[in-house]
């Protein structure tokens, strides 16, 4: 017992102690903290604006007359489309190395192109949640606000949106965590995050155990916390009911 | 009343063309006075919340014309928003806004739409909530009242744009039969004041005795029109007898 405890408090100096070693974990829980949190902004702004497109074009379609306005629309909507699919039908990982290595082979800021791709990869998701909201709002809401006088985009920003989005909110910091974990695989592009640096400090001291436990114990703790969160804000939701 | 036309509809159809062509209006003409009381009976499915919806363009009519305040509002030129605000609507459903209280139900179309400043908007939501007996209700969520008192809510929401015109698609048929006399009672009131309304209705007590004029329509058509007297009294269609009949 005495002699297991022994070794343990070594490994532990060995990966975080000596060498300074646990910096690596704290600029890689920085790195993954910032890459969640641009990708996330990013995700919601675009998964709105890709929203509020395509539930724009199916809501108008009865009765639209075929305008080159129409038509353009159409087209915007398509493009939202083939952008859904394609982002969900492929690897975050595949997706992350296209945006790095060919799309901004150039660019040396990978924190940013990082953010950039999770961003994309996020508001895909994002975009098909904040739809199911807006199309959760009934129809009469909507008709209660063009007959007072609202035009559309009134409509739907002082009506629809504001319903829509407290329906959504407990998906949304769901999904918000997801890209936490997924974040992980930002290694792939020389992006030193939190998984990254379990990793160096492993191939420095050879010895796998700890780093790698204490990289899963400090995303354990920030999943667990940010669940909280959205345990609050759900029940608060729940309470105030209206 | 005076006799100045406020609405005029003319040759109105309206065909959905969802899974099969259904034609729910087949040519309606008829004229809305200022001031005048106009109420609408007829069988379920024969067009006339399609009818009333046309008026404010909820639905696009197909072909025919409407004349808003001397201005066509079914060419596609027209700012629609423009005149709906001039057109109050009564849902059967109330379709109160959830999120908000009943103060902020009725003052964020004058506000949003820069008609009233917020103080204006608020005083004048505070006026007409004492008229209809739920200023203590102001700051209640929908949720927290009665069917009666969300359908009283929903008349004087649509009043704070100072409507010229009052559009009520069965406003009492979701309402428990011991709160529909108190949602009458405001539209009569209403009726009283001079407001020029459209009612599309199945309490024939109130038609006759606020009625100024009664539509009569099936299958998308208007078979017969006029005073509740000459309508329920002396009726000359058969479809309108038969209509009756059944009522009774
Ligand atoms: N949005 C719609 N899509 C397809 N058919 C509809 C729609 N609204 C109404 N209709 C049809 O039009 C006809 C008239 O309906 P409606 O005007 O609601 O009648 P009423 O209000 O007199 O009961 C009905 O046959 C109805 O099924
Ligand atoms: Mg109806």
């Amino acid at each position: 017992m005495q002699a297991w405890f022994e070794s343990l408090k070594a490994d532990f100096e060995l990966n975080f102690i000596q060498g300074n070693r646990w910096k690596f974990l704290l600029d890689g829980l920085g790195v993954t903290l910032i890459i969640t949190l641009l990708a996330g902004l990013l995700g919601v702004v675009l998964g709105v604006i890709i929203a509020m497109i395509r539930s724009t074009y199916d809501k108008t379609a009865e009765g639209a007359r075929k305008t080159l306005g129409r038509r353009l629309f159409g087209v915007l909507d398509k493009v939202c489309r083939v952008y859904l699919t394609v982002i969900r039908g492929t690897p975050v990982v595949v997706q992350l190395m296209i945006i790095y290595f060919v799309i901004f082979a150039s660019s040396n800021n990978g924190t940013l192109i990082a953010a950039l791709a999770f961003g994309l990869n996020s508001g895909a998701y994002v975009a098909e949640i904040v739809r199911g909201g807006i199309m959760s709002i009934d129809n009469g809401q909507f008709e209660a606000g063009r007959s007072l006088g609202f035009n559309y985009v009134q409509t739907m920003r002082f009506i629809v949106i504001p319903q829509a989005m407290k329906n959504v909110l407990p998906s949304l910091a769901n999904e918000f965590i997801a890209l936490l974990k997924e974040t992980s695989v930002a290694g792939y592009v020389a992006e030193k995050d939190l998984t990254k640096a379990g990793d160096i400090i492993r191939s420095r001291t050879y010895s796998p155990f700890m780093p790698l436990i204490a990289v899963a114990l400090i995303y354990l703790v920030l999943v667990m916390f940010f669940s909280w969160l959205v345990g609050k804000l759900e029940r608060r939701l729940r309470n105030s009911d209206h | 009343m005076t006799t100045d036309v406020l609405i005029q509809v003319r040759d109105l159809t309206k065909t959905f063309t969802s899974a099969s062509e259904i034609h729910a209006l087949n040519g309606v003409s008829t004229d809305v006075r200022r001031g005048e009381v106009v109420v609408v009976i007829g069988p379920s499915g024969s067009g006339k919340s399609t009818f009333l919806r046309c008026l404010n363009l909820l639905e696009i009519p197909t072909s025919g014309t409407i004349t808003f305040e001397g201005v066509d509002i079914t060419d596609p030129k027209v700012n629609i928003n423009v005149h709906r605000q001039k057109m109050g609507m009564v849902f059967q459903h109330f379709n109160l806004f959830p999120n908000m209280t009943v103060l902020r139900n009725m003052t964020v179309a004058p506000v949003e739409l820069h008609r009233k400043s917020k103080q204006e908007a608020e005083a004048m939501a505070m006026k007409l909530l004492e008229r209809v007996g739920l200023a203590d209700r102001a700051n209640a969520y929908p949720s927290q009242l009665s069917g009666g008192q969300k359908q009283r809510i929903a008349i004087v929401r649509a009043l704070c744009m100072e409507p010229d015109v009052m559009l009520f698609d069965e406003p009492t048929s979701a309402l428990d039969p011991e709160m529909v006399g108190e949602v009458l009672d405001v539209m009569k009131s209403l009726a009283k004041d001079g407001m020029t309304m459209v009612v599309v209705t199945h309490e024939m007590g109130f038609a006759r005795e606020v009625g100024d004029r009664v539509i009569f329509m099936d299958g998308g058509k208007i078979l017969e029109e006029g005073s509740p007297e000459q309508i329920f009294n002396h009726p000359q269609n058969a479809r309108l007898q038969e209509f009756l009949s059944k009522l009774l």
